[in-house]
């Protein structure tokens, strides 16, 4: 029975800020080794629902349980060592190195006067060849490009090796090559018995990379389940208010054609 | 991390170095070897007591205040993630002032007193409670920052009544100059406020370090690798209300040294938080000494007041530091 257990679920969340609905009874889970999509218009709340699956956030009402446990009754250190969140604007505030800036990822394994051993070093070296960003490691973290430093933020997350990544919008700001370098990572990532959860805008990489998606609406969620289902040219034109067109060449794409009549009119 | 190592031991030999100077230097010369062998001989002497009530107290005094306001412009720099925040942003400095003033207002004439520091030291800790009913317990930096500066404020115009309202020019003058900063005429009684404020306000920021650093990620991911920000929040400004307002309460108001000591010390410590708060300590240790001496050598018609010398000297080479790096910082 333990494995079945969901790794992250949500129950019936609400959030609203004012008179603003911002979720409205949204449920979801992840399951081990599941890479679920979170997908919607801008606004939908992806990034809201995000928050509070990593424990930042309290819901109006509703939960959150990761392996079982009410996330608001784990310690915060060790949420911190289960939970990887990726930031959608990732901010690096002082020009440190991105090798000492990748090594503040080991900051939750650390106790107070810890300095970091051999163990913490292996694993920034590794995160740092699993983001591509080895030749990055004596820069100063505040002149890279976007795209690196999506790559080293991500870097900082690995590092820490979490059991479980929540990431937003982790291939938005990344050339082609580091979209698809990010997506198998995190794929592998999910694969080995973890869980991963990611807000993506890509409709071809999130039908062709996630197990399962949740398409997000004003708060709710719209349609669940595998991506053919959900990705539905009906669905898409109802939420985005688009209309695509969609196939099969070796892997699934959808490319976005023209906004939907009654937008248009 | 050895090149901390070369540094912190080059900023303690300093410190150590201008310590010296200062207990030599004053207006009385003085020979320091006579006066030590006299506190065992003849420890009334003339010279045994100066050494002993007055160069003493008033370097240790210069050391310990200049270290606060470093360490606690270092840590208010890495909370608030801007290298242009002082330590006096959230009200204690200017609360602490308004406290002291408060009392030589209501003695003037009479003298220094003993109230003096003490109600330095509660103007503070009010001015530091108001903040934190202004903004609320789960307040955003903002909205602290916000409130700090509507105590500032306050404190400020209740100040300016004060003087306003003074009976005399000379006090007027006097509570004027109190204000400048200065560390001249104190006493070993002064140490027994300062001491233990401070010490309590520096053992708060125990193991603060490696939470800075990970604020340099931002608020969200700080929180999310475990930092509780509001307890961070708060420690830190409890212990700077505490270290900055007993500093303030016993010396008045000493400009530029929080702001100006952590961020030249900043890119000898590779930009981190964590390193950043020990040097930036000893060297407001060494600015402060420096310049205490500096004004015992200075010859003015009216005695120079300390605070005057590190605003004089701290304000144009800060316009040199915001120059040098502003395209550094966009954030």
């Amino acid at each position: 029975m333990s494995s079945t257990q969901a790794r992250l679920e949500a129950d019936q969340l609400n959030v609203s800020i004012g008179s603003a609905t911002i979720l409205n009874n949204v449920s979801m889970q992840a399951m081990p080794g599941e890479m679920v999509g979170l997908i919607g218009p801008n606004g939908a709340g992806k990034s809201t629902l995000l928050s509070l699956l990593a424990g930042l956030n309290q819901p109006d009402s509703g939960s959150v349980s990761l392996d079982g446990a009410d996330i608001t009754s784990i310690d915060a250190s060790s949420r911190a060592r289960s939970i990887g969140w990726l930031a959608q604007m990732g901010e690096i505030h002082w020009p440190l190195s991105v090798h000492r800036l990748v090594s503040l990822g080991r900051y939750p394994h650390l106790s107070a006067w810890q300095k970091l051993n051999s163990d913490d070093e292996r694993a920034i070296e590794h995160a740092l060849q699993l983001t591509d960003s080895t030749h990055l490691a004596d820069r100063d973290a505040t002149t890279l490009s976007g795209g690196e430093r999506a790559r080293v933020l991500m870097a900082r997350i690995l590092a820490a090796k979490p059991s479980l990544l929540l990431a937003d919008e982790p291939v938005s700001s990344l050339d082609l090559g580091h979209q698809i370098q990010t997506m198998d990572m995190l794929r592998k990532f999910a694969t080995e018995t973890q869980a991963c959860i990611v807000v993506l805008h890509d409709l071809s990489l999130a039908c062709r990379y996630c197990d399962r998606l949740y398409l997000m609406d004003k708060g709710r969620v719209r349609a669940h389940g595998n991506a053919a289902t959900v990705l539905s040219k009906e669905n898409i034109r109802d939420v985005y208010g688009v209309e695509v067109i969609a196939g099969y060449d070796t892997v699934p794409w959808i490319v976005p054609h023209k906004l939907a009549a009654n937008l248009s009119d | 991390m050895r090149s901390d190592r070369r540094l912190t031991l080059l900023l303690i030999l300093l410190v150590t170095a201008l310590a010296v100077t200062s207990l030599i230097y004053g207006s009385e010369s003085i020979s320091v070897l006579s006066a030590l062998s006299d506190q065992f001989n003849n420890p009334n002497s003339t010279n045994a007591v100066i050494l002993r009530e007055i160069r003493l107290p008033r370097m240790i005094m210069a050391a310990v205040i200049g270290a606060s306001l470093g360490l606690c412009g270092a840590v208010m720099q890495g909370l608030l993630r801007n290298p242009l925040a002082s330590p006096g942003l959230i009200g204690s400095s200017s609360g602490a002032a308004l406290g002291a003033v408060s009392v030589l207002y209501f003695t003037t004439g009479i003298g220094y007193t003993q109230w003096v520091p003490v109600a330095g030291m509660s103007g503070s800790l009010i001015a530091t409670v108001l903040v934190y009913l202004l903004a609320g317990r789960s307040a955003g930096i903002t909205t602290l920052i916000l409130a700090g500066v509507a105590v500032n404020a306050l404190s400020t115009a209740c100040l300016s009544l004060l003087l306003n309202l003074a009976p005399s020019p000379y006090a007027v003058q006097e509570l004027l100059l109190w204000t400048l900063g200065d560390l001249t005429d104190r006493s070993l009684k002064d140490l027994w406020l300062l001491l233990p404020c401070t010490f309590l306000g520096w053992a708060l920021l125990i193991g603060v370090g490696q939470q800075l650093n990970t604020l340099t990620l931002g608020e969200s991911t700080a929180q999310s690798m475990g930092i509780k920000l509001n307890w961070l929040r708060w420690r830190v400004f409890i212990a700077v209300s505490l270290a900055v307002g007993a500093a303030v309460s016993v010396a008045g108001m000493i400009g530029f040294i929080g702001l100006v000591v952590p961020h030249l010390l900043r890119p000898l410590v590779n930009h981190e938080p964590a390193r950043l708060l020990p040097v930036s300590a000893l060297g407001g240790a060494a600015v402060l000494l420096a310049a205490d001496i500096g004004v015992r050598l200075i010859p003015t018609e009216q005695h120079l007041k300390v605070g005057v010398l590190t605003a004089l000297v701290g304000a144009p080479f800060f316009f040199y530091l915001i120059v040098n790096s502003r395209h550094k910082y966009n954030g």
